[in-house]
C-alpha cells in the first residue's frame, strides 16, 4: 500500500514540534520517544503499519484546537484515532504526521431523558453510552461488534454499523448533533440537543459522518437513545445448502419483516466454532441463519411463526428458538465467537466488507468458491445477510511470503464483484487506505472529483489523514487557481477557509 | 500478530513461546476496554495490545530493552482481565511473566529501584522479617509526609492498628476434621496472611473441620513465591516454589494421602496453579509441579464441591462481593463465592466495573502508587454505591487495599461462611 512520500524536512523538526505540542497538552501527553510511537503502528488491520512522526493525548476540544492551529502553522499532516480498532486502516499513521489520540476525551457529558438523546465525548467507548442509558430503559442501537472500545468518535468516522442495523440503522441514523474542530482553526455545532435540531440546515451531519477523519476531528456527538425492546428472542435455522439459506434470507425480508438482526454463517465457520467450544454440530448443516425478533412479547410471538414458515418453505432442516435469555445468548454465542474460532484454525485472516443487494447473495457466494479456487487461499464465510453486508473471512500465513498479498488480491475481487453486482465497496468498515486503490471501481473520475472538491473545502491543505479513501491526491491547490482571476478571487466576499 | 523474532533468540524456550503468544493476537482491541491502566491512562502503551506490541519489539530488537518499555511493562497490574475478555484466547499471563524475566535478566534498573524490588521480594515472603520490617515501618510512620513515590506508599500502608499476634494454628500441624473425615487437604497459609490478618486462616480451618474435612498444615511449606515472580525475580521464587511442591507431595505420598491443595488466599491460588507451567521446562520438577497444580482448589471451589450446611445464624447482611482479579481472571473463578455467601444466607450485591482491579495486585500498590491510588479511589466509590453493610473477598491484597476505605467492615468470604454455619461473628462486624 503506497502512501504520500513523508516529508523528511518535517521529521527533522519532530523534537522542535514536540516541544510546542507539549506547551499545549502537558509534557507526558506527547509521545515522541520512539519505543512508545510503535505500539501506535497500526489499528485493527496489522498488515499496514508506519511509526507515527508524534503522538498527542489532548483532554479537551479547546487542546485539539491548539494542536490543530500548531500542525496548520506548520504545515504538519494529522491522523486521528479513537482506540484503533479500524478495519479498513483508517487510523494507519504517517511518519511524518501527528497522530491525534481521542481516548482521553471520555466523558458522557449529559444524558437527557426527555429528548431521549446522550451528549458524549468522542473518545467514550460505545457500549459505555448504552450502559449509562440502560437505567434510563434506553439503549443507543448502533453496535459494532467492537462496541466494546471502539470509540463513538471512531463510530461516527467510519458510519459504523452492527448487527442491529438492520432494523434500527447505522451510526448516520443516531447522531443529531455535532462538534468538530476543522483545519481553520474554528469549532463548529452542528444540530443540536433532540432529534430534528438539524432540520431545515444542510446536512452536514450526513456528510461529517462516515468521513474518515478526511473532513474535521469530531470531538463531541449528541446520539438518539431508544427504549429498550420489551423483548428479544432468537432464531437458529439449518439449511442444506447455502442456496437455501440466500432464498430464506430473501424471503424474509421480502416479506416485509425486518428482524433486529439476520446473520449468515457457513459450513466452515460452524465447524471451527463447534471445534473451539468442543461441541459436535449437525454434519448436513450447511448455512445456517440467525435471525433476532423484537418487540412485545406477542409480536415477536407471532413473527416467529411467520418466519418459521417461511424457512420451512425455503427447506430448513432445523428450525430452534430461543425461549429464555439464557438460551438466546446460548445460540448468539457461536456468532460471537466466529472470528476468534477462524483465528485459531489458521495462522492469519483476512476479513474485508462489501455490500450487495440482497437477491445476489447466491451469485457473490458462487464468485468467492471460484476465487478460492484460482488464489488458493481457504476463506470462510460469517456475515449480516438482512442488508447484503458480506464479511468473507480469508485465511492465510503473513510469514509465507506473497500471501498476504494473494489475500489481499483474493479480497479485492471479491469486492470488485461486489460492485459489477450492482453493490458497493463498503458496508461498515470504511474505505481507509484497505479499499483506497479500488474506489476508482466504484466511482468514475468525475464522481471522485467531486468528492474531493468537498474535501478541499473542509481542508484546503490536505493535513486531515491524506493518502486515505481517495486513490489519488486532491491537489486542492489547483482548485484554488481555477478561483484566482487575474489576481483576485472569485465572489471576494465570501468567507474561505 | 506477525514477529520476526529471530531463530536464534527462539532457541530460549520461554522466547519461542512468547512469540506463538504475540502471534495469536489479532490486535482487535477488545483488552483495551477492560484494562485498569488503560481506563486510567487511555495509552495504548499501557495498555494489554500496546504491551504485546512492545514485548514483540523487545523480542525482535535483543539486547538490553529501554527504560521506557520497562516502565510500561511495570506498570501492567497482571491482574489478566485482559485474558479473560481475549476473543483470541492470547495468553498474556505467560507472556507478561516470561518478559518481565527477560526485563529482569536483561535491564540494569537504577540502584534505588533495584534496591527496592529486592527489600520487597524478600520481605513479602519472609513472615518474620516482614513482621519486624512493618515493626520498623510503625517507627517511620510519622515521618511519611516528607517522602514521595513507593517509600511514601510503603509506610503508608503500614497499618496503624496493632498486628496480631503470630497464630498458632499456621505452625505445622494436622487438624482432624469433625464427624466423619471426608477429605484430607493440606492448607497453604501463606506469608503475607499469616501476618496482617491471622483470623482468616483460623475461619477457614474451623469451617472445614465442620464440614468433615482434615487440615494438614505442612512443614517445610510457606510462601507461594508470587511477591517475587511478580518482580521477575524467578531466582527468588522457585526455591520456594519446589519447597511447597515437596512438603505437599510428602503427604499426598504419605500413608495418608491428600485430596486437595487448599488455597484461600486467591493472588496465592493462581500462583500454584501456574506452578506446573514455571517448571515446565526442568524435568526433575515439571511432573510434580503439575501434579500440584492439577489438585490445587481456592477454597471456595472446595466448599462448593462439599456443599455448604445449612446456616445456622440468620446474618441476613448485605454483602458486597469484591471479586478480587487473580479470582475472577486468574482462576476464573466468579459463581462459587457468590453461590455460597447466598447459600449461607447473605443477599450479595455486585460491585459495579466489578472486572476492575483496586490497585493492590501484590507489590503493585507500593511500586505504582499513582495508579494503584486513582485504582483505589474508583474501587471505593462503586462499593459504596451498592449499599451494602459489610464487604468480602477472597484475597488478602485487596482487603488490606480497601479495608478502611470503604465505610464498613470488610471481611474474608470464608469468615462469613464461618459465621453462618456456627463460627464466631467476624471481628470487625462486632457492635
Amino acid at each position: 500500500m503506497r502512501m504520500p512520500d513523508p516529508d523528511q524536512g518535517i521529521i527533522a523538526r519532530r523534537g522542535e514540534l514536540a516541544a510546542r505540542l507539549r506547551a499545549i497538552v502537558g509534557a507526558q501527553w506527547v509521545l515522541d520517544d520512539e519505543a512508545e510511537r510503535r505500539p501506535y503502528r497500526c489499528d485493527g488491520i496489522t498488515a499496514y503499519q508506519a511509526t507515527p512522526l508524534l503522538v498527542v493525548l489532548p483532554a479537551s476540544t479547546a487542546e485539539i484546537q491548539a494542536v490543530l492551529a500548531v500542525c496548520r502553522e506548520q504545515g504538519v499532516k494529522i491522523v486521528p484515532r479513537g482506540s484503533g480498532t479500524s478495519l479498513s486502516g483508517g487510523a494507519l499513521p504517517l511518519e511524518d504526521g501527528v497522530l491525534l489520540v481521542t481516548s482521553r476525551l471520555c466523558a458522557i457529558v449529559a444524558m437527557d431523558v426527555e429528548n431521549r438523546v446522550a451528549r458524549v465525548q468522542c473518545g467514550v467507548p460505545n457500549i459505555r453510552i448504552s450502559e449509562a442509558a440502560r437505567p434510563l430503559g434506553l439503549c443507543y442501537m448502533p453496535d459494532p461488534s467492537s462496541q466494546m472500545i471502539s470509540t463513538i468518535g471512531g463510530n461516527v468516522a467510519e458510519n459504523s454499523g452492527g448487527v442491529h442495523c438492520l432494523k434500527y440503522g447505522m451510526t448516520s441514523n443516531h447522531v443529531v448533533g455535532l462538534e468538530a474542530v476543522l483545519m481553520s482553526g474554528e469549532v463548529i455545532r452542528l444540530g443540536g440537543g433532540f432529534q430534528g435540531a438539524a432540520d431545515g440546515e444542510l446536512d452536514l451531519i450526513g456528510l461529517l459522518t462516515g468521513s474518515e477523519g478526511l473532513l474535521a476531528v469530531v470531538t463531541e456527538i449528541t446520539v438518539r437513545l431508544v427504549p429498550l425492546p420489551e423483548a428479544a428472542r432468537v432464531m437458529s435455522m439449518g439449511f442444506a445448502s447455502v442456496e437455501d439459506a440466500c432464498r430464506c434470507v430473501g424471503a424474509i425480508i421480502g416479506a416485509g419483516i425486518i428482524p433486529a438482526g439476520l446473520e449468515f454463517m457457513d459450513r466452515k465457520v460452524l465447524n471451527a466454532v463447534a471445534s473451539l467450544l468442543r461441541e459436535e454440530h449437525d454434519p448436513r448443516t450447511a448455512a445456517l441463519l440467525l435471525c433476532e425478533l423484537d418487540g412485545t412479547a406477542a409480536e415477536i410471538d407471532a413473527l416467529i411463526e411467520r418466519v418459521r414458515g417461511l424457512a420451512e418453505q425455503a427447506g430448513a432442516i432445523d428450525i430452534r428458538a430461543s425461549r429464555t435469555e439464557e438460551e438466546r445468548e446460548r445460540i448468539w454465542r457461536s456468532r460471537k465467537l466466529a472470528f476468534s474460532a477462524i483465528g485459531k484454525m489458521c495462522k492469519d485472516y483476512y476479513c474485508t466488507d462489501g455490500t450487495i443487494p440482497r437477491n445476489r447473495l447466491p451469485d457473490i457466494l458462487d464468485r468467492m468458491a471460484e476465487l478460492s479456487r484460482t488464489y488458493g487461499l481457504d476463506y470462510a464465510n460469517c456475515f449480516h445477510a438482512g442488508d447484503g453486508n458480506l464479511h468473507p473471512i480469508i485465511m492465510y500465513d503473513a510469514a509465507r511470503p506473497g500471501d498476504l498479498d494473494k489475500a489481499e488480491a483474493f479480497g479485492a475481487d471479491v469486492l470488485r464483484a461486489c460492485v459489477d453486482m450492482g453493490g458497493v465497496l463498503s458496508g461498515e468498515h470504511g474505505v481507509g487506505v484497505e479499499k483506497r486503490d479500488l474506489m476508482t471501481h466504484q466511482f468514475a473520475p468525475a464522481d471522485l472529483r467531486q468528492q474531493q472538491v468537498l474535501k478541499c473545502a473542509f481542508d484546503p491543505e490536505e493535513l486531515l489523514n491524506p493518502g486515505k479513501v481517495f486513490p489519488s491526491p486532491c491537489r486542492c491547490a489547483e482548485f484554488g487557481r481555477m478561483h484566482v482571476r487575474g489576481g483576485e478571487m472569485r465572489f471576494p466576499d465570501i468567507p474561505r477557509f | 500478530m506477525l514477529n520476526t523474532i529471530s531463530p536464534a533468540a527462539k532457541a530460549d524456550p520461554n522466547v519461542a513461546l512468547a512469540g506463538e503468544i504475540i502471534g495469536a493476537c489479532v490486535h482487535c482491541g477488545i483488552c483495551l476496554s477492560h484494562c485498569p491502566t488503560y481506563q486510567v491512562r487511555h495509552d495504548e502503551n499501557d495498555s494489554p495490545r500496546g504491551r504485546i506490541f512492545l514485548m514483540k519489539e523487545m523480542y525482535e530488537r535483543g539486547g538490553s530493552p529501554d527504560a521506557r518499555t520497562v516502565a510500561h511493562l511495570d506498570r501492567c497490574l497482571t491482574c489478566l482481565a485482559c485474558e479473560a475478555i481475549c476473543p483470541s484466547g492470547v495468553e498474556y499471563s505467560k507472556l507478561i511473566g516470561h518478559g518481565r524475566e527477560h526485563v529482569a535478566a536483561h535491564y540494569r534498573r537504577p540502584p534505588a529501584q533495584a534496591a527496592l524490588r529486592r527489600v520487597l521480594a524478600m520481605l513479602l515472603s519472609r513472615p518474620r522479617l516482614f513482621r519486624m520490617g512493618l515493626a520498623a515501618g510503625r517507627i517511620g510512620r510519622p515521618f511519611r509526609a516528607l517522602l514521595s513515590g513507593p517509600p511514601r506508599a510503603m509506610l503508608d500502608m503500614v497499618p496503624t492498628a496493632p498486628l496480631p499476634a503470630p497464630s498458632p494454628v499456621d505452625r505445622p500441624q494436622v487438624f482432624p476434621a469433625e464427624g466423619t473425615r471426608r477429605m484430607r487437604v493440606a492448607l497453604l497459609t501463606g506469608c503475607v496472611q499469616t501476618v496482617l490478618d491471622t483470623a482468616i486462616n483460623e475461619a477457614t480451618i474451623r469451617l472445614l473441620r465442620r464440614h468433615g474435612v482434615e487440615i494438614v498444615v505442612a512443614a517445610g511449606a510457606g510462601c507461594c513465591g508470587a511477591p517475587a515472580e511478580h518482580l521477575g525475580d524467578s531466582a527468588r521464587a522457585l526455591p520456594l516454589v519446589k519447597a511447597n511442591i515437596a512438603a505437599w507431595l510428602r503427604e499426598a505420598d504419605g500413608p495418608q494421602g491428600l485430596d486437595a491443595v487448599v488455597v484461600n488466599a486467591s493472588g496465592c491460588g493462581t500462583s500454584v496453579k501456574a506452578y506446573g507451567h514455571a517448571l515446565r521446562l526442568d524435568p526433575a520438577w515439571a511432573g510434580r509441579a503439575a501434579r500440584i497444580s492439577a489438585m490445587t482448589l481456592d477454597i471456595s471451589e472446595l466448599m462448593e464441591r462439599i456443599g455448604l450446611l445449612p446456616p445456622v445464624v440468620p446474618t441476613g447482611l448485605r454483602v458486597a462481593y469484591h471479586a478480587a482479579c487473580s479470582m475472577q481472571h486468574g482462576q476464573r473463578i466468579t459463581r462459587q463465592p457468590r453461590a455460597l455467601l447466598a447459600a449461607a444466607g447473605f443477599t450479595v450485591l455486585d460491585i459495579p466495573d466489578g472486572y476492575m482491579c483496586c490497585g493492590s495486585a501484590g507489590t503493585y500498590n507500593l511500586l505504582q502508587p499513582a495508579i494503584a491510588g486513582e485504582l483505589k479511589r474508583r474501587k471505593v466509590a462503586a462499593i459504596r454505591t451498592v449499599g451494602a453493610q459489610v464487604a468480602a473477598s477472597g484475597n488478602i491484597g485487596c482487603m488490606t487495599q480497601l479495608a478502611g476505605e470503604v465505610g464498613i467492615p470488610f471481611v474474608h468470604t470464608v469468615q462469613l461462611l464461618d459465621w453462618a454455619t456456627g463460627g464466631p461473628r467476624p471481628a470487625g462486624l462486632e457492635g
